[in-house]
């Protein structure tokens, strides 16, 4: 591809595709682990969207569960030793963890349904009090317990290593590389994705969910209870939310630190916008936030050679900094460009007040 | 869309009934804040039987006691306690202009970020000439950077339509990456263990009382009534709250609502960056890069709890003034870390949108047929066409 190198503007993509092409084998994995939170926490904003609810505390969700995953599986650990099993490395206080983070994002999943369903609060508001509610209680819980016990923890699942002949074949090896070179909540994330987008356009349930969020009054004349539904998904969502949390704190990172959704949740909401609230949508936007944020570690870590020509100058001249802020940059431009075009559940964002008999 | 306006707001002079009025609007702020505190006691009682080993009933009136101690119950404590309000009253102001024109301004905390930098950086460049020049200098900088960066969600949901809730949260990221680069990079200064910008000299807000009560929190008071001026009492006002009341009504009526979306939203980004510069040029009079603020969350707490009205959110940027203030003495002397005002604030928070919890704990009547203004914010969410 060399001699492509030399055209205008062209010659630039050339060497970028290039470069993608080198430090792809290494970074594929990484994008699935990256995409992993994000896509989660858009099947939970697909779920409530789809039932005309607005979830912006799925950040909140998040980082609850991951706090009390983390908490949860390191006091298991403790009283129960950790004993690797033979699947991802996984241990009983790992498996305690996940299930601890699942529930707490349906408890508080709970609250948002309490307050936007039942309380016809605004949703939003709600949302956002679940933010700031989130980011303190772990704060302050993470200050008394954590702190105090650097050697609380239960270690994380181990990634499973698919076998080198699969591996090897360029290209499509690569690509079965991303998805299989991960640990169990990973790997998980496509299954729950087709599963979801499978239900929803396909089922009784996902015809009802779609009824409720686009007309309710007309869902409720043909006898679907819209409350129900509304508080049943955004029960469900909160599962994913959970397992999101759980997630980060037992699958990719050991440790608990204040704050550490760092806006994803807010991400996995553009995917949802972005996806055209479909799952498998959700999460090609989710792969692509993710490759966002690779490419940003990629060019830190490996920054183009000067073999690449102009890019190495490119790359080196935008400050490093500006990396890392890159899925959020990515984010803003694909939302500002895409939001227009895509159609919300019609009924989204209104609380439903059942026919008053006045 | 069919969500209830809320009625026109009334303009009459009636004197009594007004104060009536204020009175019953101020009710379930002020008891959601008082079954907070009473549910922060709750907390902090069941967390040190996990912390300490044991419970000790006794350490909430130790830890309010503390708290009121390094907020209220000296002069110093008065200072600081004005000290942390001025940036709420700045902050909470431009979340609840916001509201008012049914936005949802999330992105205070890196409006607040563009303005202490751009404050840090004209501070330093003039901090060899005089304070006249220097402070109006630095501050007009920090409310342009302020304001630009609150441009930017107005113009993308004028234009776009995308909503400014998630793309303030992205703003917020961003702005956090490019205040670091700027210091690491071109605003820093060489000479220090650590990065950071140049002392900003006579661009310091002078110290007007105590210890550091400086210039700072005057401004952020003065502003409050030109804030109540332009909303209830100018045309302009009058456009924000009939869009934030219903959008179609003032097209209909023939206002711009994409231009008051953008005006309002700059508007907002302008207040939280002068609370921005407040801190720099009034406090620290440098910036490193390490540089975090919180105040994009207490901002939207102080903004909500009270009610969006200016006389509001001065009182509760008082009251959490108080909060921040206490906290480190009741951190040092009641043991309880001061993390417990964030968890005294989402509690709040939660008694203020549950308001059927409080009324029925407080026997308050709800008012009928209002629909408040904080409850119009997700109206925007699921419209595709531009404002």
């Amino acid at each position: 591809m060399d001699w492509l190198y030399g055209i205008p503007v062209l010659g630039v993509l050339a060497q970028l595709v290039a470069y993608l092409v080198e430090v792809f084998p290494g970074m594929g994995p990484i994008v699935l682990g990256l995409a992993t939170p994000i896509a989660l926490g858009a099947l939970c904003g697909i779920l409530n969207e789809r039932s005309g609810v607005v979830n912006i505390g799925i950040e909140g969700m998040m980082l609850t569960s991951a706090f009390v995953s983390f908490l949860v599986a390191g006091l298991a650990a403790g009283a129960l030793g950790s004993q690797a099993g033979p699947v991802f490395g996984a241990t009983l206080a790992l498996l305690i963890g996940v299930l601890a983070g699942i529930a707490t994002g349906v408890l508080v999943s709970l609250l948002h349904a309490w307050l936007s369903i039942s309380i016809r609060a605004d949703q939003i508001i709600s949302g956002t009090i679940i933010n700031i509610a989130a980011l303190g209680i772990t704060g302050y819980l993470n200050r008394l317990i954590i702190s105090g016990n650097p050697r609380l923890g239960a270690g994380t699942f181990r990634s499973f290593s698919p076998p080198d002949f699969l591996t090897d074949i360029p290209i499509v090896g690569w690509i079965l590389n991303m998805f299989l070179a991960k640990g169990p909540i990973a790997m998980s994330v496509i299954v729950l994705v087709i599963v979801v987008q499978v239900l929803l356009f396909r089922s009784r349930w996902g015809l009802r969910t779609r009824a409720v969020g686009e007309h309710p009054r007309a869902a409720e004349t043909v006898g679907i209870d819209v409350i129900v539904m509304r508080y049943r998904n955004v029960l469900i969502g909160g599962v994913f939310a959970g397992l999101a949390g759980a997630f980060l704190t037992l699958e990719s990172n050991s440790s608990f630190q204040n704050g550490m959704t760092a806006g994803r949740g807010f991400i996995a909401l553009a995917c949802v916008i972005f996806g055209r609230w479909t799952p498998v949508g959700a999460f090609g936007a989710a792969l692509l936030f993710a490759s966002s944020d690779a490419l940003g570690i990629a060019v830190q870590l490996r920054p183009p050679r000067a073999e690449f020509g102009e890019l190495a100058a490119i790359v080196a001249a935008i400050p490093v900094e500006i990396y890392s802020a890159l899925p959020y940059i990515v984010t803003l431009i694909v939302l500002a460009g895409v939001v227009g075009r895509s159609t919300a559940p019609a009924a989204v964002g209104q609380p439903y007040e059942k026919e008053s008999r006045t | 869309m069919t969500s209830p306006a809320p009625p026109a707001p009334k303009e009459g002079r009636a004197g009594a009934s007004r104060w009536r009025a204020a009175w019953r609007a101020s009710l379930v702020p002020l008891c959601a804040v008082i079954l907070g505190l009473v549910v922060g006691a709750i907390i902090m009682v069941a967390s040190s039987g996990v912390a300490a080993g044991g419970f000790q009933p006794l350490l909430p009136l130790q830890a309010y006691g503390a708290l009121l101690q390094g907020s209220v119950l000296s002069f110093n404590g008065l200072v600081s306690t004005a000290v942390q309000a001025a940036p709420l009253i700045l902050a909470g102001l431009a979340v609840g202009i916001g509201f008012k024109a049914g936005l949802f301004n999330i992105g205070a905390s890196g409006q607040f970020l563009l303005g202490a930098i751009a404050a840090s950086a004209v501070g330093y460049q003039l901090a060899a000439s005089s304070g006249w020049v220097a402070i109006p200098a630095a501050m007009g900088a920090a409310a342009v950077a302020g304001a630009a960066w609150g441009f930017i969600p107005g113009a993308l949901k004028a234009w776009t339509g995308a909503h400014e809730v998630v793309t303030t949260i992205m703003l917020n990221f961003i702005a956090a990456t490019v205040v670091k680069y700027l210091i690491t990079g071109p605003f820093g200064v060489s000479g220090f263990s650590f990065d950071r910008t140049g002392d900003v000299g006579n661009a310091a807000l002078p110290i007007l009382f105590g210890r550091d009560g400086h210039l700072g929190i005057l401004i952020a008071v003065a502003v409050v009534p030109v804030i109540w001026w332009l909303l209830w009492r100018s045309t302009l006002g009058f456009e924000i709250r009939t869009v934030g009341a219903n959008p179609s009504a003032a097209r209909y009526a023939g206002m711009h609502p994409g231009r008051l979306t953008i005006f309002t939203m700059s508007l907002c980004g302008l207040l939280a960056g002068l609370a921005g510069a407040g801190q720099i040029l009034g406090i620290s009079h440098f910036m490193n890069a390490s540089y975090s603020t919180g105040i994009g969350f207490d901002a939207i707490t102080v903004a909500l709890l009270g009610k969006a009205h200016p006389v509001g959110i001065v009182l509760a940027a008082v009251l959490f003034g108080i909060m921040r203030a206490g906290s480190p003495l009741m951190q040092i002397s009641a043991g309880v870390p001061v993390e417990i005002v964030d968890v005294l604030q989402a509690v709040i928070l939660l008694f203020l949108t549950a308001d059927v919890i409080v009324r029925r704990v407080f026997r308050i009547r709800a008012p009928k047929g209002t629909v408040d203004e904080l409850q119009t914010v997700t109206r925007t969410y699921g419209e595709q066409t531009s404002v």
